[in-house]
């Protein structure tokens, strides 16, 4: 329940309603949009990638010189937890002919594809259990433009315009042309979309959609679909290889230059085991774990950006890694939930961000990053915003008006998980608005890559949030969950291709030598060592006991122990 | 009341996890005791936001025999608990093709044929942390209604729960999802526009105005594109 001092502004709010939900029904936005200009003015003063501090030059790697989110540029300037001289290539532990990291969305969809098309054999490699990704975590839904009303190229400008029009053309056509094949494969796959009574596609608004496009699963969209996927993969032991609690922790090249595979690391025996590999997929997801600018973050436990570091240390250039997506509306409160996703689905129900008085600052639906610097705008410039008793801001997301809009029962139907994840703490969304502030959702960077999911590495594929490029610097909503199934599927198509004719040299890890040298040549100083793999949450004093005890610690027990989660957001 | 007031105010509670006891902070999920006491999870920890079922608990109240259950993300301390971790719980997953079932009780009885062991003695459902009827959709199974399974089971996050605790062994979440499958596959009516679209794509009508759009300049996109009229 909402402590008592917030009263007077939850009764403000109510007093507003009845004027907002008029204004609601009517055809025109409850709020102006903001123009090209006024959402440059909002960026450039509140997104949290503007501030000075948010990057720094990066001083080795393919993208020497470039600027960086500080936090990756850390990442990236880092050791390799193997020495090359200790590792055997010769007689690899696995042989397989296309190695999937990562057991995600992307991960999945390449394993089937492959099979089916081109017959060859993967192993899935993931570091915590199959399906545990940022995938399962997704709930508004999907875009794709399947009404009649809509078009896959106006999917296409929507996306681009989202993004700022940075981005890289061919991937968004690739996306939005690929979109409505997608959702067919699935509905045959088994995934229950929402439907309307005559068996068109339920479709709502998201943010910086002109057209009706999400498609969804209630509010269990990525669930459902993670489910669907597993299963069918899990359908095949024969032709696909589970291996869970076994992150990749470094590529494997061959000695013409082509990626041959990965080392992986026993989470539970802490030993490294060789894949020998035709193509390799690196399809580990993005970095929200690694908590940019301290912010709290409404991704997975394994988010860690291990993807990115892999792909770098063996020379594939990554695009767009100075841009972070902020989620608009991640919960403020309570406490226990602090971060969580609530899902932009509400707002594309009708759900309407509110100032502690009540008011409309925003047009509820603006893109994402422009919708998040409104709300951190509101709250830090304008006073607008609601302190929690834990010293949080936040702004709230009016939803009661949501059954007003479509009748009494929508919510509970629609939003059983939001609805389940409130009431928990007395709060029910049917009656009150939730408390909300932007939380870190996305990275908008990620290894380059070409509409075939290929790199400047011949065999080394990468699909799905790892990738840069296709979202610009801003990604819309259903965007992402659509980007792992078309581009996951494309990976599986054509990593599965070339799978079939590579003939591989000698294996080699001569890539990190290099990198090593790299290092000390560009005067790095650093203890940090990566992939990170998981983020600790333990307290400072407990940390600062391990640290007495360190020096010789195992391996896995000091890279599990996070040092950039610890210096930045000072928990 | 200011943040720091607040903070110097956090009360603490003890727990007892695998047997040793712990003073955490009054208001922490499980999830949030166990780190906080410094464990590192690694099973045992997925999305931490209720959706992936990987944080599966049991735990005892002080003075009760009950072994309670709950997702250790979503759950609260309370004081005295005993908490102990599902690292998993093993369950044999049927292989099928879904191309050859048919969405009725053929499929069940081919697929998971131990659902006809269920007493329907309703452990699962009163084991299950997300408060679903799973008894219910297990009986649904039975009679192959498989529009109220797939309705029944849709909020599962597969923790296994229900599993553990059924005397019969039945593995309710993989009946869920060959239910919710089942039905996505065979039981909606198809999407008319969906089709069209999908053959529209196909047929290559969308290509001139992609090469048309992606020829223009970055002032003609954006043009373009704040001229859109809006649904």
């Amino acid at each position: 329940m909402y402590p008592e001092y917030m009263a007077e502004s939850l009764r403000k709010v109510a007093q507003t309603r009845p004027g907002r939900l008029e204004l609601a029904r009517k055809p025109a936005p409850v709020y102006p949009p903001m123009n090209a200009e006024e959402r440059q003015a909002v960026l450039e003063g509140f997104h949290p990638d503007y501030e000075p501090s948010a990057r720094r030059p990066v001083r080795v790697g393919p993208n020497r010189g470039e600027t960086l989110t500080t936090e990756v540029a850390d990442l990236l300037e880092s050791h390799s937890w193997l020495r090359s001289e200790q590792v055997d290539l010769e007689h690899p532990d696995f042989e397989t002919d296309l190695l999937i990291i990562g057991g995600g969305g992307a991960g999945c969809n390449a394993a089937l594809v492959a099979m089916q098309e081109h017959g060859m054999r993967s192993m899935i490699a993931t570091k915590l259990r199959m399906g545990d990704s940022n995938t399962i975590m997704s709930q508004g839904g999907m875009q794709a433009a399947v009404s009649a009303t809509d078009s896959p190229t106006r999917h296409f400008l929507d996306a681009i315009g989202g993004g700022h029009f940075e981005n890289k053309p061919e991937l968004v056509k690739a996306l939005t042309e690929d979109g409505p094949a997608v959702v067919k494969w699935l509905e045959d796959l088994g995934v229950v979309w929402d439907k309307e009574e005559d068996g068109s596609m339920q479709v709502l608004h998201g943010g910086g959609t002109s057209r009706k496009r999400m498609v969804s699963c209630r509010d269990y969209t990525g669930a459902m679909i993670m489910r669907t996927l597993m299963d069918e993969v899990r359908n095949h032991p024969d032709m696909i290889t589970i291996k869970e609690f076994m992150p990749a922790v470094e590529l494997i090249m061959d000695d013409e230059g082509r990626c041959a595979g990965a080392i992986l690391y026993s989470m539970d025996s802490e030993e490294f085991f060789t894949v020998k590999a035709k193509s390799t997929l690196i399809a580990t997801g993005g970095y929200g774990r690694l908590h940019i600018r301290g912010y709290d973050t409404t991704n997975h436990y394994g988010a860690t950006g291990d993807g990115l570091v892999m792909a770098y240390r063996a020379g594939a250039k990554l695009m767009y890694m100075d841009s972070v997506q902020y989620h608009p509306t991640g919960a403020s409160f309570p406490e226990q939930i602090a971060g969580f996703l609530i899902t932009e689905k509400i707002r594309g129900a009708g759900g309407q961000p509110l100032n502690k008085d009540g008011e409309l600052f925003v047009f509820p639906r603006e893109p994402r990053d422009i919708e998040a610097s409104a709300i951190i705008r509101e709250c830090v410039q304008n006073g607008g915003g609601v302190e929690t008793p834990s010293g949080r801001l936040g702004v709230w997301l009016d939803s009661p008006l949501i059954d007003m809009l479509h009748g009494e029962g929508y919510v509970a139907h629609q939003f059983p998980a939001m609805y389940r994840q409130y009431i928990r703490y007395g709060i029910d969304i049917n009656k009150l608005p939730m408390l909300i502030y932007p939380s870190l959702h996305y990275q908008n960077g990620g290894v380059e890559i070409n509409e075939r999911c290929e790199t400047d590495i011949p065999g080394l594929y990468v699909a799905g949030e790892a990738t840069g490029g296709l979202h610009g610097r801003n990604r819309l909503m259903g965007n992402s969950v659509l980007d792992y199934n078309v581009f996951g599927r494309r990976a599986g198509r054509y990593a599965g291709e070339y799978a079939k004719s590579v003939k591989l040299g000698r294996l080699s890890l001569a890539h990190l030598d290099k990198f090593e040298q790299e290092l000390a040549d560009s005067g790095v100083q650093t203890d940090l060592v990566t992939p990170i793999l998981l983020p600790s949450y333990a307290p400072k004093d407990v940390k600062k006991r391990r640290l007495v005890r360190g020096g010789n610690v195992l391996p896995g027990a000091s890279v599990l122990h996070n040092r950039l989660h610890d210096e930045r957001s000072g928990n | 009341m200011s943040a720091a007031e607040n903070l110097a105010e956090e009360r603490h509670i003890t727990v007892y996890i695998m047997g040793k006891a712990y003073e955490v902070p009054a208001e922490a999920t499980i999830m949030g005791a166990i780190e906080y006491a410094g464990h590192q999870i690694i099973r045992g920890a997925g999305c931490r936001e209720g959706y992936c079922g990987a944080c599966a608990t049991i735990y005892r109240l002080p003075g009760d025999y009950k072994i309670r259950t709950g997702l250790a993300c979503m759950t609260l301390v309370e004081d005295g608990m005993t908490l102990a971790q599902i690292p998993s719980v093993p369950a044999e997953k049927a292989i099928y093709d879904i191309e050859k079932l048919k969405p009725d009780v053929s499929a069940m009885m081919q697929v998971y044929p131990t659902i006809f062991r269920c007493v329907a003695c309703n452990t699962c459902t009163k084991a299950c942390p997300q408060g679903l009827q799973v008894m219910d959709y297990i009986q649904a199974a039975k009679r192959g209604d498989i529009a109220a399974v797939m309705d029944l089971s849709f909020d599962c996050v597969e923790c296994g729960l229900c599993m553990l605790r059924c005397p019969a062994e039945i593995t309710q979440p993989l009946v869920g999802i060959l239910g919710k499958r089942l039905y996505g596959r065979y039981l909606r009516k198809e999407s008319p526009d969906l089709v069209a679209k999908v053959k529209a794509v196909e047929d290559g009508a969308f290509e001139a105005e992609y090469a048309e759009m992606m020829a223009l300049s970055r002032e003609a996109l954006s043009q373009r594109y704040y001229a859109l009229d809006s649904e």
